[in-house]
C-alpha cells in the first residue's frame, strides 16, 4: 500500500525517466505506458459491478420467488408468465410505443424544423435559441407538473378559452383515458424539442457551404436544397438524437409521475413505473425484476445492431 | 491505486451507513408522517420517550403512501442497517414478520397486558406465529361520509343511509348546481368507495368473502355485479376534473361547497378543522351508505427491528411501551383525527365525530361487524390489493368496461396472484 502511495505521488513525472536504467525505473517506464488504463481502472470496475453486476443479479431475482426482500429459491420463468398475464404490463407495452414512437417523431421533426428556420441568418439568434434550449435546463418534474395544470380541462388551457369566450372548445385528453397517452407526447415533445434543434444546428453549420452554393449556382430552390443535399448529409445526427430520445422514452418515469401518476385508470403507465410499482408497492420483486430484463432486452434489441454497425464501420475505416 | 481507492470507497460507505449513537438508550424511526398535524402528533411521542431517557432519532421518508419509506426501509434492511422502529400498516406487518425481521415484543405485552386493552380485531394482525411483534398506533375508520351541512340544507336533503337513497339524494344535488360527490381519481380512492359500496350492498358477511377471503363464489356473485353496477352509476355524480386529483383537495370541495360530500377516512378531518369548519354544524359525518353498525378499520402500527445492541433492544421496548400511554394515545389520536387502539381511553376530549367513530366501534366490536379496510392494507397482502385497486381503478374511469369484464378481470387477476 505504502508503495503504491508513491508511485502514485511521483507518477507526473514518470516520463522524464523512461529512458534511465536504475532498477526502478522499469516500472516507471511501465506505468508511463499504462497510466491511462490504470487511471481509467477504478471507473471500469464500478461500471462493472455498478452497471452489469446488478444487471445480472436483476436477471437472477427475475428467476426467484422474491416478494418483499430477494429470496433465492428458483422458479424458473413462473414470473415472466406471470408479468405478461399482467393487463396493466400489457397496456404498459403498448403505451411506450406509441410514446416512444410519437416522442422520437416529434421531437425529430420539431427539432430539424426549428434548427432549419434558425439556420437561415435571422435576427436574435442566439436569444431565440436560448428560448428553445430552455425547456431542456427543467428536469421532467417540473414539466410534468406544468402542463398537469396547463391541460386540466378545469384549471388550464379549457378553462381560459372558456374564459375569453370560447364556450365550445374542449381539451380533457389529461382526464381520458384513450388520449391521457398523448398527453405524455405533448410534454415530452415540448421538452425536448429545443435540445435536437441544438443537435442539429451544430451539424447544420457544418455542412460545407461550397456544396450550397454550387446547388444554388445549378438553380436549385431553397426546398431542394435541404431535400436532396443537406438533410441527406445529417445522417450521423438522426442517429445520435434517435439514441440519445430513444433512452430518454424507455426511462421515462418521473414525467408519467408528474403528469398523470399513471392513471386515469392505469391508461399512462410505462414500463419504468409497472417496475416501481411492482417492486416496491405490491411486494412482486421477482416480477418488477422481470419486466426490468423486458426492458433490458427491448433496448438491446435496438442498441445491439446499431453498436454492431458503428464498431464495424469504424474497423473499417482503419 | 485501485485497492487504496476501493479501501476509501469501502470506509466512506460504512461510515455512512452506521448509524452508531455514543451511549444511552435510542431509538432511530422511519416514518413518513411529515404533514403539519401528523408530526405534531409524533412530537408527543417523541418527548414522553425523552422524559423516560431515550433519545429519538428522526428518519422521515416524506411520500403520503409510504411507497418511498418502504424503498428506503428496504435497502437499509438488505444492508443490515435497519432502523429501530418503522412505521407499517396492518398487513405490512404480517409481511415484515414472514421475512423474519420483527423484534418479539411478547414480554412486554404480557406485562402491560395488551391483549385486554388493546381493540380485539387487530390482536391477530399485530401477532405472528403466536408472538407480538408490532404496536398498534391509532385506529381509523375508512366507512365515512362526509357532507357539507349548509350545501344539504339548500338543497334540502338528509344524508343517504343507503345506495339507492345515495343515488336520489346526488340527483337532486345535481339539479341544484353542485357536484354530488368530491372525489380523487387515483387508485385507492376510488378502491375506498369500491369498499364501502361493497360492505353497503353486500353487508359484512359478503365483505368478508369477497375482500378478506377473496372467495370465487362471491367474487363471481350477482352482488358484485351490483357493486360495479353501482361504481358506474356514480360516474355521474363526480365532476369531470376529477382524474388525478389529491383527497384533500377533493375535501377542499366540499368545504368550498361546490361539492355536497365525500366518502372519506376521518383524516379527512384535519382538513375540515384547519378550514374551521365545525362538525355537526357546518359539516356532518355520517357511516357510509349501508354500513351503519359497521366498523371498517385501518391502523397504523410500529414493528421494531431485530437488532443485537442492548441499548437499541431497551429503546424498543420503551417506544412499545410509551405508544400505549394513555395520555399519548389521547393526545396524538386528537390530531391525527383517528380513535385509540386501546379500548379504555377516556373520549371526552374528542370531537363529535371522534367520539362516534368510538361507539360506533365498541357497538360493532359486539356484533362482530368490525372489518378492516382493503384499500388500507389491513384485509390482504399487497399483492392481492393490488389487483383490486388495479381493476377498480380501470373500471371507473373505462366507461365502456362491463360489470362482467370488470370480474373477469378480478378473477384472473387474483388468481395469477396467488
Amino acid at each position: 500500500m505504502q508503495k503504491g502511495h508513491t508511485v502514485a505521488m511521483s507518477f507526473p513525472d514518470a516520463g522524464a525517466f523512461a529512458d534511465g536504467s536504475t532498477p526502478k525505473s522499469d516500472l516507471r517506464l511501465w506505468l508511463g505506458k499504462n497510466a491511462s488504463q490504470l487511471a481509467l481502472a477504478p471507473s471500469v470496475v464500478i461500471v462493472l459491478v455498478v452497471i452489469y453486476g446488478f444487471m445480472i443479479w436483476t436477471g437472477v431475482i427475475s428467476l426467484t420467488a422474491s416478494k418483499m426482500l430477494p429470496n433465492y429459491s428458483f422458479v424458473g420463468f413462473a414470473q415472466y408468465d406471470r408479468l405478461w398475464s399482467n393487463p396493466i404490463w400489457q397496456i404498459a407495452v403498448s403505451n411506450i410505443f406509441i410514446f416512444g414512437f410519437l416522442f422520437i417523431g416529434f421531437s425529430t421533426a420539431i427539432g430539424l424544423a426549428l434548427a432549419i428556420l434558425i439556420d437561415q441568418k435571422i435576427r436574435a439568434e442566439g436569444f431565440l435559441r436560448t428560448v428553445y434550449l430552455y425547456p431542456m435546463a427543467l428536469s421532467f418534474i417540473v414539466t410534468g407538473t406544468a402542463w398537469k395544470w396547463i391541460l386540466n380541462p378545469g384549471l388550464g388551457l379549457e378553462r381560459l378559452l372558456h374564459l375569453w369566450g370560447w364556450e365550445s372548445f374542449r381539451f380533457d385528453w389529461l382526464v381520458n383515458t384513450e388520449y391521457a397517452i398523448y398527453t405524455l407526447v405533448i410534454a415530452g415533445v415540448w421538452q425536448s424539442s429545443g435540445f435536437v434543434m441544438a443537435l442539429f444546428l451544430a451539424a447544420l453549420r457544418g455542412i460545407d457551404e461550397d456544396l450550397v452554393k454550387a446547388a444554388r449556382l445549378d438553380g436549385a430552390g431553397a426546398t431542394q436544397i435541404y431535400r436532396r443535399i443537406i438533410i441527406p448529409q445529417l445522417g450521423p445526427t438522426f442517429m445520435t438524437v434517435g439514441v440519445i430520445l430513444m433512452q430518454q422514452a424507455v426511462k421515462s418515469f418521473d414525467l408519467v409521475v408528474a403528469l398523470t401518476s399513471g392513471g386515469p385508470g392505469n391508461s399512462t403507465n410505462l414500463p419504468a413505473t409497472f417496475m416501481y410499482t411492482q417492486t416496491f408497492g405490491r411486494d412482486q420483486m421477482a416480477v418488477g425484476a422481470a419486466s426490468a430484463i423486458m426492458i433490458l432486452m427491448t433496448v438491446a434489441a435496438i442498441v445491439v445492431p446499431y453498436l454492431y454497425i458503428d464498431i464495424r464501420n469504424n474497423r473499417d475505416e482503419r | 491505486m485501485i485497492t487504496r481507492s476501493l479501501i476509501i470507497a469501502s470506509i466512506m460507505l460504512s461510515a455512512s451507513s452506521t448509524m452508531s449513537f455514543a451511549g444511552g438508550e435510542n431509538v432511530e424511526v422511519m416514518h413518513y408522517w411529515t404533514s403539519g398535524s401528523e408530526a405534531a402528533g409524533l412530537d408527543v411521542l417523541k418527548q414522553l420517550l425523552e422524559k423516560r431517557g431515550v433519545t429519538w432519532s428522526d428518519s422521515p421518508v416524506a411520500g403520503g403512501t409510504g411507497m418511498n419509506m418502504v424503498q428506503v426501509l428496504r435497502a437499509r434492511i438488505a444492508s443490515d442497517t435497519a432502523p429501530s422502529a418503522a412505521q407499517m400498516h396492518a398487513q405490512q406487518v404480517q409481511a415484515w414478520a414472514a421475512e423474519g425481521v420483527l423484534t418479539d415484543l411478547s414480554d412486554l405485552a404480557k406485562k402491560e397486558d395488551w391483549a385486554k386493552i388493546i381493540a380485539p380485531e387487530l390482536v391477530p394482525l399485530i401477532s405472528y406465529n403466536g408472538k407480538t411483534v408490532a404496536v398498534p398506533v391509532n385506529v381509523h375508520r375508512s366507512n365515512w361520509l362526509w357532507y357539507n351541512k349548509k350545501v344539504f340544507d339548500k338543497a334540502g336533503v338528509q344524508p343517504p343511509t343507503t345506495w339507492d337513497e345515495f343515488n336520489q339524494v346526488s340527483e337532486k344535488l345535481l339539479a341544484a348546481g353542485v357536484t354530488p360527490l368530491a372525489l380523487g381519481g387515483q387508485p385507492w380512492q376510488e378502491a375506498d368507495l369500491f369498499e364501502n359500496v361493497v360492505l353497503g350492498l353486500g353487508g359484512a358477511d359478503f365483505y368478508r368473502k369477497a375482500l378478506i377471503e377473496q372467495d370465487q363464489e362471491a367474487i363471481k356473485s350477482e352482488t358484485m355485479v351490483k357493486v360495479f353496477d353501482q361504481l358506474r352509476v356514480m360516474n355521474k355524480f363526480v365532476d369531470k376534473n376529477y382524474p388525478g386529483r389529491d383527497w384533500n383537495l377533493a375535501t377542499q370541495m366540499v368545504i368550498k361547497g361546490e361539492a355536497g360530500m365525500q366518502i372519506m377516512g376521518d383524516w379527512a378531518k384535519g382538513e375540515l378543522s384547519l378550514a374551521k369548519m365545525e362538525p355537526n354544524v357546518d359539516y356532518g359525518c355520517s357511516p357510509a351508505p349501508g354500513t351503519k353498525g359497521d366498523y371498517v378499520w385501518l391502523t397504523d402500527n410500529f414493528g421494531f427491528f431485530t437488532t443485537k445492541d442492548e441499548n437499541r433492544v431497551k429503546g424498543q421496548m420503551e417506544m412499545a411501551s410509551a405508544i400505549l400511554d394513555k395520555d399519548f394515545q389521547e393526545a396524538f389520536n386528537i390530531k391525527k383525527g383517528s380513535i385509540p387502539s386501546r379500548v379504555d381511553v377516556s373520549m371526552d376530549k374528542f370531537d363529535f365525530c371522534g367520539k362516534a367513530a368510538y361507539a360506533d366501534r365498541a357497538e360493532a366490536q359486539k356484533t362482530n361487524t368490525s372489518l378492516p379496510s382493503l384499500t388500507h392494507n389491513a384485509a390482504t397482502g399487497a399483492t392481492k390489493t393490488g389487483v383490486f385497486l388495479d381493476v377498480v381503478s380501470t373500471f371507473f374511469e373505462t366507461p365502456t368496461m362491463t360489470s362482467q369484464q370488470a370480474i373477469d378481470q378480478l378473477v384472473a387477476g387474483l388468481k395469477s396472484a396467488e
